[in-house]
């Protein structure tokens, strides 16, 4: 009846896993000064930061090689591999298109660039899209690889944004793997009942599917919500830990906004 | 291997992408119409066993046959035939039912195995009337109790006429009126049935035979009223049965 069986042991290869919480894939853990300002701190000022550069005009092309110099100083000193941040920063591809059409159908006058008949503000404008865009796009690529989730939710919380739409936002990071995880149960469940998913044809087994995910998460919901209830929730959560700041943390930050927000004005003053 | 194995596992050993390995060689011969109770603590690797029965999990090394045919991953029509032996009923019915009613829903395996027209809506209905559940045919599944869609997850993989019939934790969250009425109907059935389950006394109840799966390896196969006897047998892998249960009696 008892049975002694040989042991087999494969051969694994172990990756280093570093603690994170859920939802922070996009976070890179490191030691660096952008990592250990707080969160609030880091939103309003690249928030600040995002909102100037957009202000700027097209036509001060210097200005954005200065933006784009500062945030790639910032992205030094958060010890930022540089492919990694170029890699995430291909989220921008949909706009780039978008900003590549803009001068073959932009009003007159138009120019010829290599025999082909271009808008000449088509050409300023996809430049702006595409020099703001990208500007906007590495900054918040730093931002969420030196801030974790909930460091920004608390940041966001700190700088008065409603508490619904963190409760919200705190709730969608808390319950994603919950429902990734009953995505992945109901796939291998179908899979185990011989089905793969290979064309059109399928899609509406996929739409079935999707329609029950939704109501086991709407009802989850419901029930994550009536256990609150029944534990006291009145609408607000307080937060145990509030990270404190200092005004030296606000000084560092603010240096990135306050340095953006001259270039613009001698680029206002200078066009 | 002997013509009358439902299932045939050999030498299974499997680690999970990051490393973790959860099977260490695992030995399991099953025969045709055999009902056998898979044990052991949370842990052990027994839903990583079931994940390998049906080719959800491709072996690190060993082997699974079903049938005398062997699982193979990269052969598509190898795998559709595996999945049409293998019927595996998860813990959780919602994972399974997702149609917009019962029907559908028993109807989506046969459908995948190429069955249509009358030879479908029979195998449909037969699956509902092993399981009690013909006169729910046409209701949507969230609005039956549980206990219902249990067994029309059971049902779900009857319909596609397995030669061995896999339960996740069949008896979990089940009032007793439920339970008993679901074994009634397992103990009905004429397939090979193997049942992961930590309810001992149901195990008893159902399975002439157990195993115990423990770290990743079989420890103990047998008679399953021996098993539960076996006092220290039963503490080395940390199964309990419940406060009063005697199996003697």
């Amino acid at each position: 009846m008892i049975i002694d069986s040989q042991r087999i042991t494969l051969d694994t290869k172990s990756e280093h896993v570093h603690g994170h919480g859920v939802g922070d894939h996009l976070y890179v853990h490191k030691h660096s000064i952008v990592h250990d300002l707080p969160a609030q701190v880091k939103v309003v000022a690249a928030i600040g930061f995002i909102f100037i550069v957009v202000l700027t005009p097209v036509h001060a092309v210097w200005a954005f090689a200065l933006y784009l110099s500062m945030m790639f100083m910032v992205v030094g000193l958060a010890k930022l591999h540089f492919p990694l941040v170029l890699r995430r920063m291909l989220i921008e591809i949909p706009f780039v298109i978008f900003a590549v059409l803009m001068p073959f159908f932009g009003s007159a006058p138009r120019i010829e660039v290599l025999g082909i008949s271009l808008s000449e503000a088509g050409l300023w404008a996809a430049f702006g899209i595409l020099a703001k865009g990208t500007i906007g796009v590495i900054t918040s690529v730093t931002l969420a690889a030196t801030t974790r989730a909930r460091d920004l939710l608390q940041g966001l919380e700190a700088i008065r944004v409603p508490a619904v739409l963190i409760q919200i936002a705190t709730f969608m990071l808390r319950y994603s793997a919950v429902v990734t995880n009953d995505l992945v149960r109901m796939k291998v469940a179908r899979e185990s009942r011989g089905f793969s998913a290979t064309g059109i044809k399928h899609w509406k087994v996929l739409a079935h599917s999707a329609g029950a995910l939704f109501i086991r998460s709407y009802e989850r919901g419901e029930r994550v919500h009536l256990a609150m209830l029944a534990r006291g929730y009145n609408g607000t959560i307080i937060d145990l830990y509030k990270p404190t700041v200092v005004r030296r943390d606000w000084l560092i930050a603010l240096i990135l906004p306050v340095l953006a927000i001259t270039i613009m004005m001698i680029a206002w003053v200078t066009l | 291997m002997t013509s009358n194995s439902s299932l045939e596992v050999k030498g299974l050993a499997y680690a999970y992408p990051d490393g973790n390995q959860a099977l260490f060689g695992v030995n399991l011969n099953i025969e045709r119409g055999e009902r056998v109770a898979l044990l052991g603590p949370n842990g052990a690797g027994k839903t990583t066993l079931v994940m390998h029965l049906n080719g959800i999990l491709k072996a690190g090394l060993g082997s699974v046959a079903v049938g005398g045919l062997e699982v193979n991953t990269e052969s598509k029509e190898t795998l559709q035939e595996i999945r049409q032996r293998v019927g595996i009923v998860f813990q959780d019915p919602d994972d399974q039912l997702f149609m917009p009613t019962v029907r559908e829903d028993i109807a989506f395996g046969p459908i995948n195995m190429g069955i249509t027209g009358s030879d479908l809506e029979d195998r449909v209905m037969e699956a509902l009337v092993l399981v009690g559940m013909a006169d729910f045919a046409d209701r949507p599944p969230h609005h039956l109790s549980f206990g219902q869609r249990r067994r029309v997850a059971v049902a779900t993989v009857l319909a596609m006429k397995p030669e061995i019939l896999v339960l996740d934790e069949p008896s979990s969250n089940l009032d007793p009126a439920s339970r008993r009425e679901l074994a009634d109907i397992l103990r009905s059935l004429d397939v090979t049935l193997l049942m992961v389950t930590h309810d001992l006394p149901y195990a008893l109840e159902l399975c002439p035979r157990s195993v115990i799966l423990s770290q990743g390896t079989i420890v103990a196969d047998g008679n399953t009223f021996d098993i539960l006897c076996n006092a220290a047998l039963m503490a080395e892998n940390r199964l309990e049965l419940p406060v009063g249960f005697e199996p003697r009696k």
